[in-house]
């Protein structure tokens, strides 16, 4: 649709300085103010375990969001991952039901993930369909799936050794999930800036055809950044479902949006090729942040989604506006 | 002639929609009588209305996620201004649904428009924004039915030779985006837009342009909708029609509108929406619970967009067919 002129500068700019204007500083910087202006905002902000409550707004998210920050860079998108959780959280409810100890839930939570995962990676790799129109699909499918098992119902009865992963703590206010969060974020970290694979997903973002050529074979590393998602939101599950103790087929509605908030917010470009996990992880820190201020002021939540909605587009826009006035 | 009208997409969806209307009334005789038949088309027009709107902008490669948020956004704000204002005639009431949803369209044209935005993105946004307006607005009250004017309300379901005005203002819709489509100079740009921008953009068509102007339509179409929903259910409140984008997209793709652009037409998507509505309205009737409509509308996306891939994949692109073969 859009060509995008790249200009080589005649010189390269110094790598400090480079990084002192990259989107990771800026939001950075953007973290500290809201963390600042929370503080002064309400009385109750600064206060340890209130935090660590805090990080519960992102923890899971964020999961979801590392591996679709790949899948975004690679120039697809999955729309289907809040109704994943959905579908692995039922299934999970369902095993409850028969009596399936913990163990044999996580293994469950983390097989529907891939399943679905599995099943959007053959329809857009084998088939060559349009994610975005099959993650549309799934999305309701998945979800619909979950609808037609409970119906009004909810799935209860958890065991307690299952709600340790989504209300556990490791050490004083270091729940689980945030322990979680950190090492998966490390773990996408490495994936994708140390290892081949990471520079062949920026080459399929970039140019797929290109890469194609150059012996990469792009519909296989596609179809595992399907899996990767379709397995974090079934890890997003598992802990989500842990903490609230119950399943309903509303469950996690909207996130998909979220999720991809948090990766464009993070810095990653919607149209593929290029962005960074640091980004996301303090994208990440931000979104959490405001939430649990605005919480904090008794904001309610479809209010919040105001806020997410707008930062979505404002997060993209303002840069093009930028530009145009500075062209001007 | 006849062997392209045999293999074309709407034919094959009128045997597959009289199909499934054999197989229903072989079971329940009564669904097929021409009284449920016209409530089952009145009960579909809203989809009908929307689907028109995204198929054109389905059409310029672009995606309107905000349709039903627009939808309960509008519905919203003119059953808020009949409350204030009982006495205001329907004609104004229609006006403001047309004129705001008119707007919010605009407002996702010109974010694709002029800072190139992809639209899944902009309307994603939009669509939370609106819903959220809705609440800020409301404070999350509802607006009932004994608030309204019997006026407000009697509009969509005043009958005109055997028809609800509802079903109407969808025929009404489908013959004028035929004419626009086939034959103006807007409907061929839309067309040319998403078929090949780099072509229609050498030919001076602007493709920035043709999908401002699509998500224009399909925010006009979407608050003339709301106040139809409003005032037909003769309820208001943030989460009406929550969900109903993804049944019009379903419509438009089970239609034969190709997602990757410049394949549809008007007729497609009134045949799409109408086996969505059939199957909707099927649902009790059979004894299968609502629950399963979610699901089936997401199978039907998922079946539909997949054979429009195989059947678009055997051939080129060929816009202007007929006049190639005179040729």
């Amino acid at each position: 649709m859009s060509t995008t002129e790249r200009i080589i500068p005649d010189r390269l700019r110094s790598p400090m300085e480079q990084r002192l204007k990259s989107w990771e500083t800026l939001l950075l910087l953007v973290a500290v103010g809201i963390f600042v202006a929370n503080s002064f905002a309400s009385p109750y902000f600064l206060n340890a375990w209130n935090l660590s409550d805090a990080t519960f707004n992102f923890t899971e998210k964020a999961m979801i969001a590392f591996a679709m920050a790949l899948l975004i860079i690679s120039g697809e998108i999955d729309l289907s991952v809040a109704s994943i959780i959905a579908l692995a959280s039922t299934a999970m409810g369902a095993a409850v039901q028969m009596g399936v100890g913990t163990p044999g839930l996580v293994l469950i939570g983390l097989g529907v993930g891939l399943l679905c995962g599995a099943f959007n990676g053959v329809l857009v790799t084998r088939m060559g369909l349009p994610s975005i129109v099959v993650t549309i699909g799934t999305m309701s499918l998945f979800r619909g799936i979950s609808y037609i098992v409970l119906g009004d119902q909810a799935f209860r009865g958890y065991p307690e050794s299952f709600s340790w992963f989504g209300q556990g703590y490791v050490w004083w206010v270091i729940s689980f999930e945030f322990v979680l969060f950190a090492l998966i974020a490390v773990i996408y970290a490495v994936l994708l800036h140390k290892t081949n694979f990471g520079r062949t997903v920026y080459a399929i973002g970039n140019n797929a055809t290109g890469a194609m050529f150059s012996g990469i074979r792009v519909n296989r590393v596609k179809f595992i950044l399907f899996l990767l998602t379709g397995l974090m939101s079934g890890v997003a599950a598992i802990c989500l479902t842990a903490r609230l103790g119950s399943t309903r087929p509303s469950i996690a509605t909207g996130w998909e949006l979220e999720v991809v908030t948090m990766v464009v917010l993070g810095g990653v470009s919607i149209l593929g090729g290029s962005g960074t996990i640091a980004g996301v992880v303090i994208a990440a820190f931000v979104m959490g942040l405001v939430t649990f201020g605005l919480g904090l002021l008794n904001v309610p939540g479809i209010v919040m989604s105001i806020v997410i909605g707008a930062l979505l587009i404002g997060v993209i826009a303002l840069p093009r506006l930028w530009s145009m006035w500075r062209l001007r | 002639m006849l062997k392209r009208l045999i293999a074309s997409r709407e034919t094959l969806l009128i045997v597959a929609i009289l199909l499934l209307l054999i197989l229903i009334s072989s079971r329940f005789p009564g669904f097929i009588a021409p009284s449920n038949l016209a409530n089952v088309f009145n009960d579909t027009s809203p989809l009908i209305l929307l689907a028109i709107g995204q198929m054109i902008v389905i059409l310029t490669r672009c995606i309107d996620l905000s349709v039903a948020a627009n939808l309960a956004l509008t519905g919203m704000v003119v059953s808020m201004v009949n409350v204030a204002l009982p006495g205001l005639p329907i004609a104004v009431i229609l006006g403001i649904a047309i004129g705001l949803g008119t707007i919010l369209g605009m407002i996702n044209g010109l974010l694709v428009w002029k800072l190139q935005i992809p639209s899944i993105v902009v309307t994603l946004g939009t669509m939370t924004i609106f819903r959220g307006v809705i609440f800020l607005i409301s404070d999350g009250k509802w607006v009932n039915s004994h608030e309204m004017s019997p006026a407000f309300k009697a509009f969509p379901r005043a009958e005109l030779l055997g028809l609800p005005v509802l079903s109407w203002i969808a025929i009404f819709a489908v013959i004028v985006f035929t004419v626009v489509m086939t034959r103006t100079t807007l409907g061929r740009a839309f067309y040319a837009a998403g078929g090949n921008p780099h072509a229609a953009t050498y030919a001076g068509i602007s493709v920035g342009r043709s999908q401002f102007w699509a998500f224009t339509i399909s925010g006009a179409l979407a608050g003339l909708t709301g106040y139809l929903w409003v005032s037909r259910f003769a309820v208001s409140y943030v989460d009406i029609a929550g969900g109903f984008e993804l049944d019009v997209v379903a419509a438009c793709v089970i239609g034969g509108v190709s997602i990757m652009g410049g394949i549809g037409t008007v007729a497609g998507a009134l045949l799409g929406a109408l086996f969505l509505g059939i199957i909707k309205n099927a649902l009790p009737v059979v004894d299968i619970s609502p629950f399963w409509q979610l699901a089936i509308s997401g199978g039907a996306i998922i079946i539909a967009v997949a054979l429009n891939a195989q059947a678009n994949r055997k051939k080129g692109r060929i816009i202007l067919k007929r006049a190639e073969q005179i040729r």
